[in-house]
């Protein structure tokens, strides 16, 4: 579903992207985790088209169509979700006005008819009472005083109104409490199904307690250097990414 | 205490250039070297109530700088009056000179609209406006004008003991447009609220100058203005507020705030606090940016293409003056009238 082959990115004149090679099929959870500055975080700006973030060499294709070539909006429209490690906030722009706005442009770009405001407020009605979120939160601008925890839950809530069929979490697990965690990978784990591909960023094994994968890669100096099932996740945390470091090596 | 600028459209030599220091960022000379022919009165029948029709009460309409009614007016009890200013002119000038008085105790909305229909006309507007003991003045502006026309708005307001002003003014600029207020508050009490919001395009050109003059003590003013430019047009905020030796209690906040999303267009802000008396509050702030790259690229991964993103983070950012609009008919009238030009 999602074949990464070669992928080479660069921030500016740094190389950070040396390389990456990676399939995900339709269905599966994968697992990227890596020690911080390996390219986590660039892999997800690379797949979701980020400013800065530049292709050098190597292709990325998602439901056998060439990612790399699409605008940000056209890959969202195509059912790209970034979960952001930090959401922005949008100060002026009620989330309820946001999420919508969001919707109906991405059903527009599909050629489907937009969302009305009454079913619309439906929809968030039972996604939010799902997430144990409060609605009047959703009248006030998009994360603008939200709380980490609200921030997050936030997220989960566009992804569930949104219905992205590749979903990328950016260390979904940063800033939560365990209550917290455990509502936010319920609501992951929802979305789990035979036509999504879904690419869980983390550090920790701890979010993997509660969104298992099917298989975990090490992300180390810009390539995957390692492949496994579950248990690679519980060996890194016992013994560390000392001997992925080039250094080590 | 504070020296306008006395313009009269028949004597050319009574425009400001750049030199008078009020009119550095709008420079009337430049544009207009010679005074312009008069314009002819308007026999042309008016359609319409204007932007603000909706909301009825009385209309007092000038065209061409003539009163097709009354250029006088003098309110009590509660009302509503939409003064429009029609320029139907083609290559001529004109000067409006209203003056309207709200009585103790009256609550007056006024309805202001700037409608250029002709073109290359020079606009001179002149509004004396009095706000008597106790009385609530609000004045809304709808400056809408041809691209290619002078337009120049001078408003007096007077601020009896215990008086509240509030206003409010929306323009979309012009070829060179200065939309004037100064303010004279006689405080003990006395409350002002002068907000303006500019959004300009191409080539245009508005400046929003105020002087707010507290001459006695205990009175407030808030003020708040934000603008966006883009292309190659020019924004221009110039805020003075003056706090005369015994004016104590008084209370004053500036702020003007700007985005400039053209690599050619230009703001110019010159916010100045002139404070003679001792015990007082007064603050300002200003800031001019860009759009915040980030929540760009945020609405753009959540699907809304870049050109959507950019119009809805606009009007969040401007759309913090109107929210302060009251009473709401009048708020919603002016939210279409920029949502329709973002």
């Amino acid at each position: 579903m999602l074949s990464i082959s070669n992928l080479h990115v660069s921030v500016g004149d740094k190389p950070i992207l040396k390389g990456l090679t990676l399939d995900v099929p339709a269905g599966e959870v994968h697992a990227i985790m890596g020690p911080n500055g390996a390219g986590k975080s660039t892999l997800g700006y690379a797949l979701s088209g980020r400013p800065g973030y530049e292709a050098t060499d190597g292709a990325v294709a998602w439901k056998g169509e060439d990612l790399l070539a699409l605008e940000p909006a056209e890959r969202a429209a195509k059912g790209v979700f970034l979960s952001f490690q930090y959401p922005i906030e949008i100060p002026g722009v009620p989330a309820l006005t946001f999420v919508r706005t969001a919707l109906n442009a991405q059903k527009r770009a599909r050629g489907e008819d937009e969302v009305s405001a009454p079913a619309f407020l439906k929809m968030v009605k039972a996604a939010s009472a799902a997430l144990k979120m409060d609605f009047d939160m959703l009248k006030r601008p998009l994360n603008v005083g939200f709380s980490g925890g609200e921030k997050k839950r936030m997220e989960i809530l566009q992804m569930a109104l949104l219905e992205p069929s590749l979903l990328i979490l950016d260390e979904t697990d940063s800033g939560l409490d365990i209550d917290a965690l455990r509502i936010v990978a319920d609501g992951v784990n929802a979305l789990r199904s035979p036509d999504r591909a879904m690419l869980v960023i983390t550090h920790y094994q701890r979010l993997l307690d509660y969104i298992k994968p099917d298989r975990v890669h090490v992300l180390a100096a810009g390539r995957i250097v390692a492949s496994g099932g579950p248990e690679l996740a519980l060996q890194l945390e016992a013994e560390g990414y000392d001997k992925y470091l080039p250094q080590a090596a | 205490m504070i020296p306008a600028a006395q313009i009269d459209l028949r004597d050319a030599s009574s425009f400001p250039s750049r030199r008078v220091e009020a009119w550095k960022y709008s420079d009337l000379r430049q544009v207009l070297r010679e005074a312009p022919h008069p314009s002819p009165s308007a026999a042309i029948p008016i359609t319409g109530g204007g932007p603000f029709e909706a909301l009825g009460g009385e209309a007092m309409v000038f065209v061409n700088g003539r009163p097709v009614g009354v250029s006088t007016l003098m309110a009590s009890g509660t009302q509503t009056v939409r003064l429009r200013l029609i320029s139907k002119a083609e290559g001529t000038g004109h000067t409006v000179s209203a003056r309207i008085s709200a009585r103790a105790g009256a609550r007056l909305l006024i309805l202001e609209t700037h409608e250029g229909e002709g073109s290359a006309y020079v606009a001179h507007n002149r509004l004396e406006l009095d706000v008597a003991h106790d009385a609530e003045v609000t004045r809304i502006v709808l400056a809408d004008e041809a691209a290619d026309v002078v337009s120049i708005s001078q408003a007096r307001v007077r601020v009896a003991p215990g008086g509240r002003y509030r206003q409010t003014i929306v323009t979309t600029g012009a070829k060179l447009q200065r939309l004037e207020t100064e303010v004279t508050h006689l405080a003990q009490g006395a409350d002002v609220r002068l907000d303006g919001l500019y959004l300009l395009s191409d080539a245009r050109h508005a400046d929003l100058t105020s002087v707010v003059d507290h001459a006695a003590a205990n009175g407030t003013t808030s003020q708040l203005t934000k603008g966006v430019v883009r292309d190659t047009a020019r924004g221009v905020f110039q805020g003075k507020i003056v706090v005369e030796r015994g004016a104590d209690g008084t209370d004053a906040r500036m702020g003007h705030h700007a985005l400039i999303l053209g690599e050619r267009a230009e703001v110019d802000a010159k916010p100045e606090l002139i404070i003679y008396a001792d015990d007082v509050q007064c603050a300002h702030g200003n800031t001019v940016g860009n759009l915040d790259q980030n929540a760009l690229f945020y609405m753009q991964q959540r699907g809304i293409p870049a050109d959507e993103a950019r119009a809805l983070l606009t009007e969040a950012f401007l759309v913090e003056v109107v929210d302060r609009i009251e009473p709401e008919g009048a708020r919603e009238v002016v939210r279409e009238w920029l949502t329709a030009r973002l």
